[in-house]
């Protein structure tokens, strides 16, 4: 009896807060924006049946969902081809000797140039043999198609950025002596606590254009006249590494310090320099802590919202922003939720990548 | 290790009217795919230390666990003091557990551990606080009764343990691996104390355990099982004497296989000898057993190395093997000395080092007698 | 151990530097003279008392406590049940899309989560307020909590229930007495956790709170918006001196506590 009382209370409470929210998000980007309160038509006060006939795609037409689903399949299918190709390049490329870090990268790249120029063919091809599909990825309103890309180019190269930042952080932390390490950990973890919302404001007043960063390289003479850095791309990217760095020292640092330090000794002792044994024991054993680092800051990132409302411009597209603007100033809620399943099916792929290397690694 | 009890009087299995406290009527147990017990039937009486002796996953735990509660057989019934415990839940069972992690709760004194299961007895509060100091009393842990689990040593939480499955008197008490966190001293005076206890509270114990020598040191009969089966089922000196499979032989202790084929024996022979023919051109062995298996029929001849004696003359003995010394193994109080007797038959034997190492005349390469007498080894036919 | 060499001290001095000055810096101009957040003009703190004096403030602090409170417990309560039935309740019906709500809630982004929860309220009819944030902030806090319990449970060695149950407790008086007791720390620290991201949110409030109610966190960003002013730094300084002696006390007590447990133990073995 306790037992079903334990698990239908949790349940129940998920069900209707949260599976039942999200049906009904897909239900009203399926419907069509009326001057009506609620603001869509049909709904269920036309009855059962109307509604569901009234329901139709147009909205994700509208936002060029179709050549976000075109995208998203070349991206899956160069995946696919570069699985196929690399190994293949790499044992023309290095036959037996054991490569290093430079024989890898020439590999991949050559591999991934190929599997680009096999996906375009396919493109080619298929655009040849069925012209209809170019009204499928047709973009109405280049905007949501424009905002998705930005976010993704936004992300990859915050998370990026964030890798480069934060291993360095990580990797001291891990050689730090032992009892400094809870400490280093705790001043890690801190920021995290504080309000995420007063963290991105501690930037505006640096960042500003008579900011105090401006204020200081003005009075040692670096630069003449102030730079321009708040409500652009680069104040976005910055509160991304700033807000997000926690989350990539985090994993990377557990990795590392699980790592046995005679490792590197012992690669020391067969001959490595110290730099080659970063890159051929210390680098790949803290792998998994880079790549789940990565999908932690890349996962948040895409849906975004605070950042680039307070930090970027009115140039920077970004969904999250997209989406809270369609529905609180356009009120256009069919297209914000359209907006938001879209956003959603774009997050399942990185999602269920980071849930197997989270399965890998145990 | 294993001396044969002088008062063998205590030994309700050979007394057909006693009615057994536990009956495992034809149990199997499985998990999915995989059988942990096998149409298991098992008799053990009250007042007895039965050990439950085994190799990792040979079932011995399920078997334990299924007593507790914590797993219902699939097939079968398990009978305790005539009620059938199948549908019991184990708080309602009157049997006790001592966990091989002693599971003291963390966050409880060493004297509200032991009053826990008290507590939620049908017992009056006043007389609570007086069973407490009885268990703290003979556990001797009185000092430590305000002290948390991780304030006392391993061999003390052991005892906290003892004390806390003990503390309800259950009919029977069931004991997971109790000694195997503690170091090897602590545990030869631990199973002593383990057989006090058990003989002042009267209590019947069933202890699981990998250790032989623990299980021929406490138990008065000892279950042998391999793969989920019962290999034999008898009292530490009849395992280890006569044991009945050549398994449960090389199991406990340490023992010298040799196979051979039974001869036919010449009319008018003593019926109960054996003539074992395991080389070409050596003399058969000669052995008894109470029913002697078929001529002509593989048998394998168990014989352990103390019982084998070794010397430089040939001795006058129903049996004897000459070979040569490859290896001895010097453990101060005893040698084991390998011998090969035949090309890739090595036989063991052990002699006590009564004198001191330099005045011994045996070493390797040496050329040695084996000996032993016409009933010191087993035969086990398969 | 090895050598601790320049080129860690000099990423550790900048990461903690990059990570900690804008905090400082914000700490500092709170107790600026001026209104001109930009220029020091001396030390005052009078932009505290302005702040004392702002009833829209303190209104708005008022009812994300209120939020925070009751949503982080009931969080906790729904993520602790929710734990303990993932760990313990074995294989049920729909098992693996109750773990799937669990988790997604922790990816999901907050402008979708806000979303859904506000539409799902127009939907059933719910007028929105306090009681709305309440309900969209247990949702996707239990679901921190329920990972933060689930991690102790799973490393909680189950025959302390076992010898519950075997010294007569019935399943629940076995939970009561021996497993919620041993698990507190982590259900303290999953409350301390949906506390503050309670306190914290600011989309998911934004969508589900209507307008009677607004929490300070929309409030400092409607604030922030028009650009930075003396007394959302005055506010955020005070914000994070709470979360600071919070997070170093917290930490003291359990280094103090893994210390003396040490010693213990260190003791009982000699």
């Amino acid at each position: 009896m306790s037992r079903k009382v334990l698990i239908l209370l949790p349940y129940v409470w998920l069900l209707v807060f949260f599976l039942v929210p999200f049906g009904i998000v897909l239900k009203i980007s399926l419907s069509d924006i009326a001057l009506a309160i609620p603001p869509y038509t049909p709904t269920l006060k036309d009855g059962f049946w109307t509604m569901v006939a009234g329901l139709d795609l147009e909205n994700y037409a509208f936002i060029g969902a179709g050549a976000v689903f075109a995208g998203f399949a070349a991206i899956v299918l160069s995946a696919v081809m570069f699985r196929i190709v690399y190994p293949r390049v790499r044992r023309a490329l290095v036959p037996d000797t054991p490569n290093g870090f430079f024989d890898t990268a020439a590999a991949a790249l050559t591999a991934l140039a190929v599997a680009l120029v096999n996906v375009a063919l396919v493109v080619a091809v298929l655009a040849l043999l069925f012209p209809a599909l170019q009204s499928f990825v047709d973009v109405p309103d280049f905007l949501y198609f424009a905002a998705y890309l930005s976010s993704l180019k936004i992300a990859l190269i915050s998370t990026f950025l964030t890798l480069l930042i934060g291993y360095p952080i990580a990797y001291a932390m891990a050689r730090a002596p032992s009892h400094w390490r809870p400490t280093l950990l705790m001043l890690v973890i801190l920021p995290f606590w504080t309000s995420f919302l007063i963290r991105v404001y501690a930037w505006i007043g640096i960042l500003s254009t008579e900011g105090y960063l401006n204020q200081l390289l003005l009075s040692l003479g670096i630069i003449g006249e102030p730079l321009t850095i708040l409500n652009t791309n680069i104040a976005v990217y910055i509160g991304i590494v700033y807000t997000y760095l926690p989350f990539m020292v985090l994993p990377i640092y557990a990795a590392l310090e699980k790592m046995d330090d005679s490792l590197v000794e012992a690669a020391e002792d067969l001959g490595c320099t110290a730099l080659s044994a970063f890159w051929l024991v210390t680098a790949p054993l803290s792998k998994p802590g880079i790549i789940a680092g990565c999908f932690l800051v890349f996962i948040p990132t895409l849906g975004e919202f605070v950042i680039p409302s307070l930090l970027g411009g009115s140039d920077t597209l970004m969904i999250g922003k997209v989406l809270w603007e369609e529905f609180f100033n356009n009120r256009d809620w069919p297209v914000a939720s359209a907006v938001a399943v879209i956003l959603l099916l774009i997050l399942i792929i990185p999602i269920v990548l980071f849930q197997r290397n989270q399965e890998a690694d145990q | 290790m294993a001396q044969p009890r002088p008062d063998a009087v205590f030994a309700p299995w050979d007394d057909p009217a006693e009615v057994p406290l536990i009956q495992f009527k034809n149990v199997t147990k499985r998990f999915g795919d995989f059988t942990a017990i096998e149409d298991l039937t098992l008799d053990i009486y009250a007042k007895e230390f039965f050990a439950l002796l085994g190799p990792s996953g040979c079932g011995k735990t399920t078997l334990m666990r299924m007593l507790a509660g914590f797993e219902k057989p699939t097939e079968g019934s398990i009978i305790l003091d005539g009620v059938d415990i199948g549908p019991v839940p184990p708080n309602e069972r009157p049997v006790n557990m001592m966990f091989q992690s002693y599971a003291l709760f963390p966050h409880l004194t060493v004297w509200e551990n032991i009053a826990f299961g008290l507590k939620r007895s049908d017992m009056p509060k006043d007389q609570i606080g007086d069973r407490v100091e009885r268990m703290l009393k003979l556990t001797q842990l009185g000092k430590f009764a305000k002290r948390k689990p991780h304030q006392i040593s391993g061999g003390q939480r052991q005892r906290v343990a003892l004390a806390r499955s003990l503390a309800k008197a259950p009919k029977l008490l069931l004991l997971d691996e109790p000694l195997g966190a503690l170091d090897k001293k602590l545990r030869h005076e631990t199973q002593f104390e383990l057989m006090d206890i058990q003989e002042s509270t009267g209590t019947t114990f069933v202890i699981v355990t990998h250790d032989q020598e623990e299980a021929m040191t406490v138990a008065s009969r000892v279950a042998v099982m391999v793969d989920g089966n019962l290999a034999q089922v008898a009292t530490p000196d009849q395992i280890y004497e006569a044991p009945t499979s050549a398994y449960v032989a090389d199991f406990i202790g340490d023992v010298n296989l040799i196979e051979g084929t039974v001869e036919v024996q010449p009319k008018g022979a003593d019926p109960t000898s054996v003539a074992i023919k395991w080389s070409p051109t050596e003399d058969p062995i000669k052995a008894t057993a109470d029913t002697p298996p078929p001529a002509a029929s593989t048998v394998q001849f168990a014989i352990r190395p103390e019982k084998v004696a070794i010397s430089a003359e040939k001795p006058e003995a129903a049996n004897v093997m000459e070979g040569k010394i490859l290896d001895i193994a010097y453990l101060g109080n005893i040698s084991t000395y390998h011998v090969e007797v035949a090309p890739g038959l090595i036989v063991k034997a052990q002699a006590t080092n009564t004198r001191r190492i330099s005045r011994r005349n045996l070493t390797w390469e040496d050329h040695v007698y084996l000996s032993w007498t016409d009933t010191a080894g087993v035969v086990l036919s398969e | 151990m090895r050598r601790f060499s320049w080129f860690n001290a000099t990423s550790l001095t900048f990461g903690f530097a990059f990570l900690y000055l804008p905090m400082l810096i914000l700490i500092i101009y709170s107790f600026n003279e001026s209104r001109l957040v930009t220029v020091w003009a001396g030390f005052s703190t009078k932009w505290y008392g302005e702040l004392w004096q702002n009833d829209a403030f303190l209104d708005a602090a008022w009812v994300t406590i209120k939020v925070a409170f009751w949503s982080s417990t009931l969080a906790t309560v729904l993520g602790t049940m929710a734990a303990y039935a993932m760990v313990r309740a074995g294989r049920f019906k729909g098992r693996g899309l109750f773990s799937g709500m669990i988790y997604a809630p922790l990816v999901m982004p907050e402008v979708i989560t806000g979303l859904s929860l506000l539409l799902f309220f127009i939907a059933i009819g719910l007028d929105r307020g306090v009681f709305t944030i309440v309900l969209a902030h247990t949702t996707f806090a239990m679901c921190y909590v329920s990972v933060v319990v689930t991690s102790r449970l799973v490393s909680f060695d189950q025959s302390l229930e076992e010898a519950a149950l075997d010294l007569g407790c019935t399943p629940f008086d076995a939970f009561r007495s021996v497993t919620l007791p041993i698990i507190m720390p982590a259900v303290i620290s999953g409350w301390l956790l949906a506390f503050t991201l309670s306190l914290d949110d600011l989309v998911i409030a934004s969508f589900t709170a209507g307008p009677s109610a607004t929490t300070l966190p929309i409030k400092i960003f409607s604030a922030v918006r028009l650009g930075v002013t003396p007394e959302i730094n005055a506010l955020s300084t005070i914000m994070i001196g709470i979360v600071t002696l919070g997070v170093i006390t917290a930490s003291l007590i359990t280094r103090a506590t893994a210390k003396k447990a040490a010693a213990d133990e260190r003791a009982a073995a000699g």
